[in-house]
């Protein structure tokens, strides 16, 4: 027999007891030759071209789901940033193509559909600001429409205007849908240095750099690597690493797999395998509990940023072997409200949100899916923004900022954004002002590249 | 027609006749037997098939009736295309 018994055993096992599972196949469609001066021709093209692409794509990714025996989570589908085809469309129009895009997802049968996003690290067209406008009431009228906003480059620097008006922005959309404990929020990624072919949400955007469409997969396995390393109690740190190796190896080679299988039934490119471990709220499925597995009481301890590196290094060379094109976000995801060891951190009062911040200095990819009180200015949202940007900015990676100011709530209550979202405990933030740093405006210039320390 | 092959893996609790009732479904079926293998730790059991698919459209009313014999069983059956296998342990 080619293949062991023991081989055979390992995959089901992973399959069936630890959560392996393709977490998306998302599908990169450009919207370039939608744009059209008369808007309601735009929107007739954006919708016949998803749907001309994406058509198949959960009935084909649903056959090899069964076929292989893998489970493909979500079917997604990403497309060119939308400020870019607005033109001279008004903000009216651009929450109706809001609403087109959530109305093709919901045909289609997708999961989510990216890239209601804006492009604006250096300075903002009028299409872009037509889409900030949009953004609070876009996301609050729709379902599975998800948003984002470049900030800020390593080669461009951050643009604090932009900053500045995201923190509206996010107050705006938790006020939009208080009754849903400020869930437009949770749609909405501010990034520095985001990547194009992200198939993960909710900052999937189809890049300028990307063909007509593509196939993207994202694969986790937390669960995986922590079954793994339980087996090895006893391993010094330079075993634990080889081991997170060698499961993120298997982990990417069945992503890989499955995302040419689709790619090639939908005679579509196939892109970049995204390897990223991304937590969800199953039992054992948290990269916290890998963190404290390796040997912490509890996440946010002395030792959390020196383990979380190992873990997401490791992670990176690991997937780097097993495919041919490892790209999107890859390393390992700290998102709060879909992680219950992150949870635990917080309500034990163990992981702080400085200690988040700097977590973020070490893996991909920000401060994601926090519930900050209610009472949080849009300055300070801001600022948190800048911070997280010029951690982005400095150390040449991608940052991003996903926190719902829960309106009406206070640190320390529970809130629920139900499925994959999870829940999460309200934090605090600095009381002390930011106001007039972000009030000033203006741009931080690119760093320089060289004199690195 | 070129070589197809899946994997069939049965896991559970040992009990009388479970090779031939599964080897059952699979002969109705004309589906070939390439290699089969099993091993009974404390009372738990598992055998792996390697069984040639070619030319079928699609797994899916064999998966039904292996359901189907897994409930009745009490055992998990599954047949799953043997590429994912190979895709993960062998570079």
């Amino acid at each position: 027999m080619d293949i062991a018994h023991n081989e055979m055993i390992e995959t089901i096992r992973m399959i069936q007891m630890e959560n392996l599972d393709i977490r998306t196949v998302t599908m990169g469609i450009s919207l370039q030759d939608c744009a059209d001066a008369n808007f309601d021709n735009l929107k007739q093209n954006v919708y016949n071209k998803i749907t001309r692409y994406a058509g198949r794509l959960k009935e084909v990714a649903e056959a090899v789901e069964r076929e292989y025996g893998i489970p493909i989570i979500n079917k997604r589908i990403s497309i060119t940033p939308i400020a870019e085809i607005l033109g001279n469309a008004t903000k009216e129009q651009a929450i109706e193509i809001a609403r087109t895009l959530d109305k093709t997802a919901i045909k289609l049968g997708v999961d989510f559909i990216g890239g209601y996003s804006a492009l604006v690290h250096k300075g903002m067209t009028k299409g872009d600001e037509t889409l900030l406008e949009a953004l609070p009431e876009a996301l609050s009228v729709t379902e599975r429409v998800c948003a984002s906003v470049s900030i800020g480059t390593t080669r461009a620097g951050i643009n604090m205007d932009a900053v500045a008006k995201m923190g509206v922005i996010i107050k705006e959309a938790a006020e939009r849908t208080k009754n849903q404990n400020g869930l437009a929020c949770a749609k909405l990624v501010v990034f520095c240095n985001p990547v194009e072919d992200n198939p993960f949400m909710a900052g999937a955007f189809h890049g300028a750099g990307e063909g007509e469409a593509v196939i993207n997969v994202g694969v986790s396995g937390p669960g995986v690597v922590l079954s793994a390393l339980k087996r090895h109690d006893d391993a010094n740190l330079s075993d634990v690493s080889e081991i997170i190796k060698k499961t993120a190896f298997k982990i990417t080679r069945a992503g890989e797999l499955i995302g040419r299988v689709v790619a090639e039934r939908l005679q579509i490119p196939f892109g970049i395998v995204d390897l990223s471990l991304a937590p969800t709220n199953a039992m054992n499925d948290s990269v916290a509990e890998i963190l404290e597995e390796i040997g912490l009481e509890r996440v946010g301890t002395h030792g959390t940023i020196a383990a979380l590196a190992l873990m997401n290094d490791a992670v990176k060379k690991g997937g780097g072997m097993a495919s041919s094109f490892v790209g999107g976000l890859s390393g390992a995801f700290i998102p709060v409200s879909e992680d219950n060891g992150m949870i635990r951190g917080i309500t034990d009062n163990s992981l702080t949100l400085p200690k988040l911040e700097a977590m973020t200095c070490v893996c991909s990819v920000g401060l994601d899916m926090i519930a900050l009180t209610g009472n949080v200015t849009p300055a300070t949202l801001s600022a948190i923004i800048a911070d997280e940007a010029a951690i982005g900015m400095i150390n040449k990676k991608t940052t991003a900022v996903r926190v719902i100011p829960v309106p009406g709530k206070e640190e320390g209550e529970m809130v629920e954004f139900g499925g994959l979202l999870g829940r999460a405990p309200v934090m605090g933030v600095n009381p002390y002002s930011s106001e007039k740093f972000i009030k000033r405006g203006g741009r931080i210039a690119a760093p320089l590249q060289a004199l690195i320390n | 027609m070129t070589e197809r092959h899946a994997v069939v893996s049965v896991i559970g609790k040992d009990q009388v006749g479970i090779i031939a009732k599964v080897t059952n479904i699979l002969a109705d079926n004309q589906i070939n037997i390439l290699d089969i293998s099993q091993t009974i730790l404390q009372d738990f059991f598992t055998m792996m098939m390697i069984v040639d698919v070619a030319g079928r459209e699609d797994l899916d009313q064999l998966q039904d009736q292996l359901n189907h014999l897994g409930d009745d069983l009490g055992l998990k059956i599954n047949i799953q295309l043997e590429e994912i296998f190979q895709a993960m342990h062998r570079v």
